[in-house]
């Protein structure tokens, strides 16, 4: 049936014209299941970009073909189309994995087949130890810690509570947090946790409430359970700074959670979220911008931040590959390696054979919602 | 006549695995042969569970769940060999069944099915939960088996795909193998008779909860070694492998195919593993397509695709 398939399409393309030498990119995401939210913007804007891109003639004149499978955020799935990417579909490089569990199936494949990957997961583990063929473009979540903890201590906060969700995402970040929060100087006095599908945490937040000495309160965690924190929060009349992680950073948390319970919530987010705030000299405007304005034109649906670390990817890859001059997977490797000072949505990219992130705490800014919109801190 | 079936049923399967890669247009097809074999080799316990002896589980994935991470911690932590891994998880899993099993199994009707439904969740949820141990939703990495390796130092060298290809094919028609004797030996015949009717089986004298609980230990250690096998060849495991969803697949695989008979089931599983990589195209519509094809089979097909067909073909024989 598939080689009937292939057999067809090959045929059909032969008829339409002359084979030209294109240049085939493969992605697994999960454009569907549970981690849809995620994957489905991302699918969405590497098919918008590579539109862009061979409107404009491809890369070097050569045009690029995207081979997208929907792995449904399942790992075992992922492996499967990863392996079919590379066998069958004999792409010259992969981007996906649009989670840690997919990622980290994605990942075998591509090292052992030594075809460039580049990842849009967050965990740490993808790119430390560093393997030869895989990056990744999402800042890692000790990162957001980082950048939380650095912003607590301009404040002068010495000692915080934390509250944050069970699932991959918060028990990662809650884990990294924990191991950075000494070179900050900051004590963490509660630490509760509560389950992603928990309809109420008040009883979470009157046990920080009432810990002796609290003078701030860190979220770390995914989907809507940040919004309900953020919803007790206010209904507990805490009256303390309160910090999310960028895993919420979207207009989404903004409306789950109410303009009045969000308003003073602090963020670490990408520069995409205040496309219009950014300083005109801000090297990563127009890159922001012309993704925001590319983006909502086709979808109608609003920018995120995970859409843009498909797009950053992309951008890395057909930068390398034109740099690279030919579509060698080795090539297009050491290239990536090579990438210098690249601006993308997320931040500005400089990779070498020890950092396959490429990133550092600049490309967080700290956000601020008033009256319902991200404002710049500082 | 059913000896011939059962040498007819090993013999058809050990050509199809020995010449289908001759057909193979790219080395992909190894991966999807490998997950076929796989998923073959568990619904081959759901045979004998719900084929044979009448009761439902769905909560199998669990002990895919616990055969797979068995391989995953074991080697790290106990310093077994994964092969001994295999053996162990195989052996956690018959325990487990064994004490689920025991009372529930006493009572008529589809109590089973409750209690492995429960039981799959709870392994999903420590899976998920003990982060110390298992690293959680985020999914560790399995060490290798090492036979790879070995082969290739005996001088026969394969590629990743053929290895697990192969080795997963042979393991299959070793669980086929191990299934129809089961099938034709008094056990087997005993468990027939008491799906037939539990009361008859009874008056002639067949311990009927023992029996029920021999078939639900038997299809746990089927679907403890292909959570093995599936950890092992994918290096890296997550718990959706103990998923609710994974309990599910398994049940549709073996009806689609024919819940009665293992080259059905098998079948069903070929059918159900291939179709995600042909819908591709139409990945939107994957879930309909599956769908319709379930309710068209059982309403035009009831036995499942095989066991329908074949009785139709000796139908117009005679």
């Amino acid at each position: 049936m598939k080689t009937f398939l292939t057999t067809t399409a090959l045929v059909a393309l032969g008829l339409a014209g002359p084979a030209l030498a294109e240049i085939k990119i493969g992605a697994s995401l999960s454009a569907t299941g549970p981690a849809a939210f995620l994957g489905d913007p991302e699918l969405k804007t590497l098919e918008l970009l590579v539109e862009e891109l061979n409107a404009k003639g491809g890369i070097n004149g050569e045009p690029v073909e995207l081979i997208a499978y929907d792995d449904n955020g399942d790992p075992n799935k992922a492996r499967t189309f990863a392996t079919r990417l590379v066998e069958d579909d004999e792409v010259v490089a992969i981007i996906g994995g649009t989670t840690t569990g997919t990622t980290m199936s994605i990942l075998s494949v591509a090292e052992e087949a030594e075809i460039p990957f580049i990842s849009l997961a967050g965990a740490i583990d993808i790119i430390d130890p560093v393997k030869p063929f895989t990056f990744k473009t999402p800042h890692t979540d000790r990162m957001a810690c980082q950048k939380i903890f650095e912003d607590m201590q301009k404040r002068g906060i010495a000692s915080i509570g934390m509250i944050s969700g069970t699932d991959g995402f918060g028990a990662s970040m809650q884990a990294q947090c924990k191991s950075v929060v000494g070179d900050y100087g900051i004590t963490i006095v509660a630490d509760e946790t509560y389950d992603p599908k928990d309809a109420d945490m008040t009883a979470q937040l009157t046990k920080i409430k009432g810990t002796e000495g609290v003078q701030a309160v860190l979220n770390p965690g995914f989907g809507q359970g940040p919004s309900i924190v953020t919803r007790n929060y206010k209904q507990l009349a805490i009256d303390l700074p309160f910090y999310q992680s960028h895993g919420v950073a979207s207009d989404g948390f903004i409306q789950l959670a109410g303009t009045d319970a969000a308003e003073g919530v602090r963020l670490p987010g990408t520069a995409l979220l205040v496309a219009d705030l950014l300083a005109e000299d801000d090297p990563q405007k127009p890159v922001v911008a012309a993704y925001k304005a590319a983006f909502e034109a086709k979808t109608g649906t609003p920018v995120g931040t995970f859409g843009g670390y498909a797009h950053d990817a992309f951008l890395i890859m057909t930068d390398a590959i034109a740099r690279a001059g030919s579509a060698e997977p080795a090539a297009i490797r050491d290239a990536i390696e090579a990438t210098s000072g690249l601006a993308g949505t997320t931040g500005i990219y400089t990779f070498s054979p020890e950092d396959h992130l490429g990133l550092d705490l600049s490309a967080f800014r700290m956000l601020e919602i008033k009256d319902g919109k991200w404002t710049l801190v500082e | 006549m059913r000896l011939t079936q059962k040498s007819a049923t090993l013999l058809a399967l050990a050509v199809i695995v020995a010449l289908a890669p001759l057909f193979f247009p790219s080395s992909f097809y190894y991966r999807v042969g490998a997950l076929i074999f796989v998923n073959g080799l568990a619904v081959t316990g759901i045979v004998i569970l719900t084929g044979w002896a009448g009761q439902i589980s769905l909560g199998h994935a669990g002990f895919a769940g616990i055969g797979a991470y068995a391989c995953a911690l074991a080697p790290v932590h106990l310093g077994l060999h994964p092969a001994g891994a295999v053996l162990l998880g195989a052996a956690i899993s018959a325990v487990l069944a064994w004490l689920v099993g025991r009372p529930i199994l006493r009572l008529k009707g589809y109590y089973l099915a409750v209690a492995s439904l429960g039981m799959g969740i709870l392994i999903s949820m420590v899976l998920n939960n003990e982060r110390d141990l298992t690293r959680g939703p985020d999914g560790i990495d399995v060490p290798d088996l090492g036979l790879r390796g070995a082969l290739k130092a005996a001088g026969l060298d394969l590629s990743n795909g053929q290895f697990w290809y192969f080795f997963c094919g042979i393991a299959l028609l070793l669980g086929a193998w191990l299934a129809l004797n089961l099938f034709n030996s008094p056990t087997g015949r005993a468990l027939r008779a008491l799906h037939g009717s539990e009361i008859a089986a009874r008056t002639v004298g067949i311990d009927v909860a023992r029996l029920k609980l021999q078939a639900f230990v038997i299809s746990a250690v089927y679907a403890s070694v292909s959570g093995s096998l599936l950890a092992l060849q994918n290096k890296f495991i997550t718990p959706d492998v103990a998923g609710f969803m994974h309990s599910v697949e398994m049940v549709t695989m073996a009806v689609l195919g024919g819940v009665g008979s293992v080259a059905g089931a098998i079948f069903g599983a070929a059918v159900l593993t291939l179709l995600p990589q042909v819908l591709t195209v139409f990945a939107e519509y994957e879930q309909l397509v599956l769908g319709t094809v379930m309710v068209l089979v059982m309403i035009f097909l009831r036995e499942g695709v095989v066991p329908s067909i074949l009785r139709k073909i000796r139908g117009a024989g005679e």
